[in-house]
């Protein structure tokens, strides 16, 4: 009786805050529109120029990601490259000296800025600068994730064994030369398994950035959503889930072939 | 191996030429170049839209606008207000989720060795169905159902998360240690009892766990998931952004990022608290 009573105490204010009004669903009007566009899945669109459509788009989506996720690799190699701990030469006596520690410092929060503006409300600003289309999708990406492989690159690197890396640096080496011949090999596989991971999470969110009007198979979806054809949007969602399915498969033998 | 005629010992092995038609690391570097210049080719980029002097002046404006912040009362409690929205979406979405998780994964998992699971496949697929649709897809669907706002994305929220929660809760049970199980299996204890008295005791940390990592991801997808209509400060951005009120979207857009940074440094600092 008690816990019954805290867990309404606790729950109401969620639901007040939320509209929760389930049976807004069973109105019989909404229930109406619901039903029409629910029958009005059957038959998925099938006719082949949508068909072709949809393939065209599908392919759109998985560049978006791809030169995305390109962009994305060059904007976070460089700034793993400077942020890294290990490459240190002054941290070699000990503590690091206060010009690079900041510098690092730096190249650290801009990699947390990068990372936590959500990809979708990038893309809303570069569609607003560079108009509907590919390239605000493609510019969201690239710099999301750019952000997210930079700071987990940076992880990767400092949380293995450090031993050559730094033989080398106290041999003399460049640290270009320490990261090519110690700390890369050392950790290629996980660094490799992390990119073709967020890969695939850029396919799917290059999805959802169609529906700000960043194209691709979202953008589809958008339309054929707004008007209520039920047919087209079944054989849209189907083909996304598929894609998904696919990307997910490729991604998991990638990840195994590379041990 | 040696057959006469050949050296006795092995010939030191060079690696690979770039174009071996036998080595596998070659192919995958060929696919995933073919694949990045496709995909550059196909897209057609503007560049020289984005790069060009007009639309670096364009975009120094555009960003210019954003300053100052809307800092009015009337509006910072507006934006407050949507702030709680989020986070009561969120919850809301999460619980419900368990909720609907934890059902589903009953059929979803096999209780004992040797249970045959007929519903086993076929709930996986629908829980698969539900994980691999977006909430913000979800969401888009949902709003001829339960019409603009809140309501809309909690149930976005809910039904996506259902198929995340649903998978992972069946392979914690699948993986439970089978022995309190079988011992009251043994005794005649029904199916109900034994979920009740045996399995659910052992994962409830870890159904839980689970259920507090999908909360903090959907507090970061409730902030955004307004821009289609379903309420919180993502429908706010999307509106203000929508009539050019710079000002204001950069007061949104700070409360997000806020939102986001807190919901981050928490978790950090409690796996850090329960890790230590």
């Amino acid at each position: 009786m008690f816990w019954t009573g805290a867990a309404l105490v606790v729950l109401w204010p969620l639901l007040v805050a939320t509209e929760f009004r389930p049976w807004v669903l069973l109105e019989t009007r909404n229930l109406d529109v619901t039903r029409r566009f629910i029958a009005s899945f059957f038959p998925p669109a099938h006719s082949p120029e949508f068909l072709a459509l949809v393939a065209r788009e599908s392919w759109r989506t998985v560049a978006i990601a791809t030169a995305g996720m390109t962009l994305a690799l060059v904007l976070a190699i460089p700034l793993t490259l400077a942020s890294t701990r290990v490459l240190s030469v002054s941290a070699l006596a000990g503590r690091m000296a206060a010009v690079p520690f900041a510098i690092r410092q730096l190249v650290r929060w801009l990699l947390v800025l990068l990372r936590s503006v959500p990809e979708l409300v990038w893309a809303l600003v570069f569609v607003r600068v560079v108009g509907l289309g590919p390239t605000a999708g493609v510019l969201a990406i690239a710099l999301t994730y750019g952000g997210m492989l930079g700071k987990v690159y940076g992880e990767i690197l400092e949380s293995g064994e450090h031993h050559a890396t730094v033989s080398l640096l106290r041999n003399g080496s460049s640290r270009l030369q320490a990261f090519l011949f110690g700390l890369l090999p050392q950790n290629a596989a996980e660094l490799a398994s992390y990119t073709v991971y967020r890969w695939e999470c850029a396919i799917r969110s290059s999805v959802v950035l169609g529906f700000v009007g960043a194209g691709g198979l979202g953008q589809q979806l958008d339309s054929a959503m707004k008007m209520f054809n039920g047919g087209e949007v079944l054989t849209m969602l189907a083909v996304f889930v598929a894609l998904v399915a696919l990307a997910d498969h490729v991604s998991a033998a990638l990840r195994k072939a590379l041990g | 191996m040696t057959r006469p005629g050949t050296a006795a010992n092995v010939p030191y092995r060079m690696p690979p030429a770039l174009f071996d038609a036998r080595c596998r690391a070659c192919w995958y570097t060929v696919a995933v170049i073919a694949l990045v210049v496709a995909s550059f080719w196909t897209l057609d980029l503007q560049w020289r839209q984005f790069l060009s002097l007009d639309a670096m002046r364009s975009m120094g404006r555009f960003l210019g606008e954003f300053f100052p912040p809307d800092l009015v009362p009337a509006f910072l409690r507006k934006v407050a207000f949507a702030t709680w929205e989020t986070l009561a979406m969120s919850a809301l979405g999460t619980l419900l989720a368990a909720a609907g998780g934890l059902v589903l994964a009953l059929p979803a998992s096999r209780k004992h060795q040797g249970d045959a699971g007929w519903a086993r496949a076929p709930t996986r697929l629908l829980l698969n169905a539900l994980r691999s649709v977006p909430e913000l897809v979800w969401a888009a669907i949902l709003l001829i159902a339960a019409g603009l706002g809140p309501f809309a994305g909690t149930l976005a929220l809910a039904v996506h998360t259902t198929g995340v929660l649903g998978r992972l809760f069946a392979e914690a049970m699948e993986n439970a240690p089978p022995g309190p199980s079988a011992a009251l299996r043994a005794q005649g204890v029904g199916n109900g009892r034994v979920f009740l008295y045996a399995t659910l005791p052992q994962v409830v940390p870890q159904l839980v766990s689970y259920t507090l990592y999908r909360w903090e991801n959907n507090i970061r997808a409730a902030a955004v998931l307004g821009v289609v209509g379903a309420g919180g400060l993502g429908q706010m951005l999307a509106f203000h952004m929508g009539l050019f009120h710079m000002q204001k979207t950069a007061t949104v857009l700070a409360a997000m990022l806020a939102l986001v940074a807190l919901v981050d440094a928490m978790s950090y600092g409690a796996r850090r608290l329960l890790t230590r």
